[in-house]
């Protein structure tokens, strides 16, 4: 595919030109603390049944492309959590403000 | 009986030339690459909840997943005869397809 091919999705990046020969990210640190926390509340909020890894895989595909390759992996979870939160009605939206 | 899976192995499929993503959110697991393309069922993985529908929280079906293999130098226009990509798809994307792979 060219540089400048569109996919229907941000998130949808296979054979896109410009993802490809770039070295392989070993991502096999541990999260530091920023990241246990954003993952402890998925967790919580899991067992709690106010959210699935489903739902908050679809708020990471629906961050604007911008945000999306700008935000860390865990920001964009917390990102999606928040948005989620408000769209259930579970937090209002000036809890976030 | 109705989770049995509809193709069998080495049955030619076709992924639906659909573009969900065009009509609104949503949560697609078929990559865009494969949309519209002749692959050929390598075997069905088992049902699982649809995550189209987990993805909203709604009742979520089980649907049954294949690995279904495609020839990969007509997809990217690179490779070489003989080089293929495998990719997990949901029987709701596939379609019977006539003729060869």
């Amino acid at each position: 595919m060219q540089d400048d091919a569109r996919t229907p999705a941000t998130h949808d990046i296979g054979g896109l030109a410009r993802f490809r020969c770039t070295p392989v990210e070993h991502d096999e640190a541990p999260p530091d603390a920023f990241g246990k926390t954003v993952d402890a509340l998925r967790q919580v909020l899991a067992q709690k049944g106010l959210m699935t890894v489903d739902e908050l895989r679809r708020g990471i595909e629906s961050l604007p492309e911008a945000d999306y390759f700008a935000l860390g992996y865990y920001e964009r979870w917390l990102r999606s959590i928040a948005a989620l939160m408000v769209e259930k009605s579970h937090v209002g939206p000036e809890v976030l403000e | 009986m109705s989770e049995a899976p509809r193709f069998a192995p080495g049955s030619a499929v076709r992924v639906k030339d659909d573009w969900p993503e065009r009509r609104g959110p949503c949560h697609i697991r078929t990559p865009h690459y494969i949309r519209g393309r002749v692959g050929r069922v390598v075997r069905p993985l088992g049902a699982f909840p649809n995550p189209e529908d987990l993805a909203f929280a709604r009742p979520a079906p089980r649907r049954t997943l294949y690995h279904v293999l495609f020839d990969q130098p007509p997809i990217w226009q690179e490779g070489r005869p003989g080089d293929t990509i495998l990719v997990e798809v949901f029987e709701h994307w596939l379609e019977p397809a006539g003729g060869g792979a």
